[in-house]
């Protein structure tokens, strides 16, 4: 089976849909010559021109309305924000005009847009560029929120993002672009709002988001050596978020952990905590519902103390493992 | 223009060579549409006293010559965006009056089955796409537009029109730099009714026009009486020659006043009772039009004086539209949310 980076993954994607649909291009700061950032659009500028692999100034803003209006007009735009941190200077565009119009309007216009942006720390990019934001809008009406966790997903997801018919906020993650994992050349999806079951266990229900996927799938193999089995589950699709799949999973182990990078207070496991507690499985639940976040703190510089920062595979260790051994 | 309330023969001529080429009947339309969206405005006004709207509105009684002048240089197919002051801007489009007044009063057969309201009235289907609740909110969108008309290679133009305040917002100039690199097929139509709510331009700018700034993006500025429907007309009518030739965009500031307050809570202290009056009584653009056609014998004063009575029954007919319309069902609270 074929391996690729998740940055190739995306790509591949990219240019499938863009080769396929003459209404796809991407607009975004040095996603041509320069190949974005992180590399995801090399080469693009060769294969499809300026016309659609479109370089911008420095103007978030405008990349985002840019989208909107491309959008409302016959247009599929993938807008890229350079880092997750920026896509504060694009709130308006997003949160007021993007997710709204077709509401505001009488359901009679669509924003079919997908905007791409990497989060996340562990790279020593400090407070401004490291930043995971996912839930700001998650809490927004109209949005879909997207974070895969490996290539596979990666090119799935996308192209289902690509494909959709709303403004779906594509969350990527900075120490992720580099993975491989198995990802089929042809041009498929991976549907959005179907969560995935990523490893089977009996004991303890981790659901986690983007990079912490791949750190509880870790924690899962160490504990399983002690004979605790962890259930791993990612949403990938934050909102609207599939929850029957969690719900059923913590029936079955009546634990649950959830993970994610993002700052605890305020942030997405509380949503995946709050829906755990008012469904059905609350009754089988045999320890409390425990979530496993950033700390309430700005992302430092300083290699170990932004490690500490997030959660790590050994904190996520330690909690299943109190988890499962009814030490709550 | 006037001189001891009469028109002055110089402006006729100016002016002959426009009035010959539009010909009567377009002239004609144009003036009954600047009376049809002052009786909206003042319906809409009464009718919010009387409880029968809730919320807030922004009226244009003033501004009616600069809504008319600029769509009507605009062909089928090309694209509106404007701002939450739209009133005015929608119907000289062309939209639907008896929709709009349905939309204004939160009713089903509202073009935005009542969900938007008097801010975000928009008709789709006529490529209106809307008006803007954010200030500068459309602006950047028209840059999206302008990248879809272009690779959808076609030959529609985007207007925009925002205030003046839009014109100190980042989003402009991100927008306007945008447009003119890319050469994009997009008219700014930047309306300076004097006021940001209570901001006038003397202190919010430090340049005499906003059309100025368009040197800093190297697209052609220009200012015009947004008073006089014409001036209006023939300054969009250029910017869209130009950028569907593939020239680009242009800035143009109609320079105009509103009448009313910012909206219904503002007790209008940022300004005196006498400069309202010199505006209505020495520049008001319906009076002035009436008076240019009727002058160069395009109406006749029977006609002008019928033209407010034939705006007040098709808002009349309107709001008996509205009236009959049924709510929506909160039953389809949750519909229009994704698509």
């Amino acid at each position: 089976m074929r391996e690729i980076t998740y940055a190739e993954a995306l790509r591949e994607g990219l240019r499938q849909a863009m080769t396929a649909d003459p209404s796809v291009f991407a607009i975004g700061e040095d996603i041509g010559v320069y190949g974005g950032a992180f590399g995801v659009t090399a080469g693009l500028l060769n294969e499809f021109g300026a016309e659609r692999i479109i370089d911008t100034p420095i103007s978030e803003a405008g990349i985002a309305g840019a989208c909107v209006g491309a959008a409302l007009t016959g247009m599929r735009p993938v807008g890229e924000i350079q880092f997750m941190d920026f896509v504060t200077l694009t709130m308006e565009q997003i949160v007021l005009q993007a997710a709204k119009v077709r509401f505001m309007f009488g359901g009679k216009a669509s924003v079919p847009m997908v905007l791409r942006t990497p989060s996340g720390s562990g790279t020593g990019a400090a407070a401004q560029h490291s930043e995971s934001l996912e839930n700001w809008f998650v809490h927004v009406p109209g949005l879909k929120v997207v974070m895969p966790s490996s290539a596979y997903d990666a090119k799935g997801l996308l192209l289902a993002a690509i494909d959709d018919n709303n403004p779906v906020i594509f969350v990527e993650h900075k120490l992720l672009y580099k993975t491989k994992g198995h990802v089929p050349e042809e041009m498929y999806r991976v549907p959005l709002s179907q969560t995935n079951v990523v490893r089977e266990g009996k004991h303890v229900t981790v659901v986690a988001t983007s990079v912490m996927v791949s750190r509880a799938v870790q924690a899962a193999e160490e504990l399983a050596k002690e004979g605790i089995e962890l259930e791993v589950i990612d949403p990938r699709t934050l909102k609207p978020l599939d929850d029957a799949p969690i719900i059923e999973s913590v029936k079955k182990t009546g634990r649950a952990l959830v993970v994610h990078e993002a700052v605890e207070m305020g942030g997405f496991g509380g949503e995946i905590v709050a829906r755990i507690a008012g469904s059905e499985a609350f009754d089988y639940l045999e320890a409390p519902v425990r979530r496993l976040a950033g700390l309430d703190i700005p992302i430092p510089y300083n290699r170990e103390l932004e490690y500490h920062t997030v959660p790590q595979v050994e904190n996520i260790v330690r909690e299943a493992r109190k988890l499962a051994r009814g030490e709550y | 223009m006037f001189a001891n309330g009469q028109l002055q023969p110089e402006v006729i001529r100016r002016y002959h060579e426009v009035i010959e080429s539009l010909g009567p009947e377009f002239l004609k339309a144009m003036l009954q549409d600047m009376h049809t969206i002052r009786a909206f405005e003042e319906r809409a006004e009464q009718l919010y006293g009387l409880g029968k709207v809730h919320g807030t509105m922004h009226l244009s009684i003033g501004q009616e010559a600069t809504a008319v002048g600029a769509s009507n240089a605009l062909q089928d197919g090309d694209y509106l965006l404007n701002h939450h002051r739209g009133h005015g801007h929608c119907l000289a489009w062309g939209s639907d009056v008896n929709r709009m007044m349905a939309e204004f009063v939160g009713k089903e057969t509202g073009y935005c089955r009542g969900r938007g309201g008097s801010m975000h009235i928009a008709d789709v289907d006529s490529n209106n796409l809307g008006a803007n609740g954010i200030v500068a909110g459309g602006v950047p969108i028209a840059v999206g537009v302008g990248l879809s008309i272009k690779m959808r290679k076609t030959q529609q133009v985007c207007m925009v029109i925002f205030g003046d305040g839009a014109a100190n917002e980042g989003a402009f100039h991100e927008s306007l730099n945008m447009a003119s690199i890319w050469k994009l097929p997009v008219i700014y139509l930047c309306e300076n009714n004097q006021y940001a709510m209570s901001m006038p331009v003397q202190k919010a700018f430090t340049i005499e026009n906003i059309s100025t700034r368009a040197t800093a993006y190297n697209i052609p500025g220009v200012t015009v009486d947004g008073n006089d429907p014409l001036a209006v007309y023939l300054a969009v009518q250029e910017a869209a020659e130009r950028a569907r030739r593939g020239d680009g965009p242009s800035l143009i500031e109609s320079k105009t006043y509103r009448y009313k307050g910012h909206s219904k809570s503002d007790r209008q202290a940022y300004r005196t009772r006498d400069e309202v009056n010199e505006w209505m009584e020495q520049r008001d653009p319906i009076m002035r039009f009436s008076a240019l056609l009727t002058t160069a014998g395009v109406v006749s004063e029977d006609e002008a004086n019928g033209m407010r009575d034939q705006a007040i029954k098709i808002i009349d007919d309107a709001v008996a539209f509205s009236d009959a319309s049924p709510a929506p069902d909160v039953s389809s609270l949750l519909e229009g949310v994704y698509a």
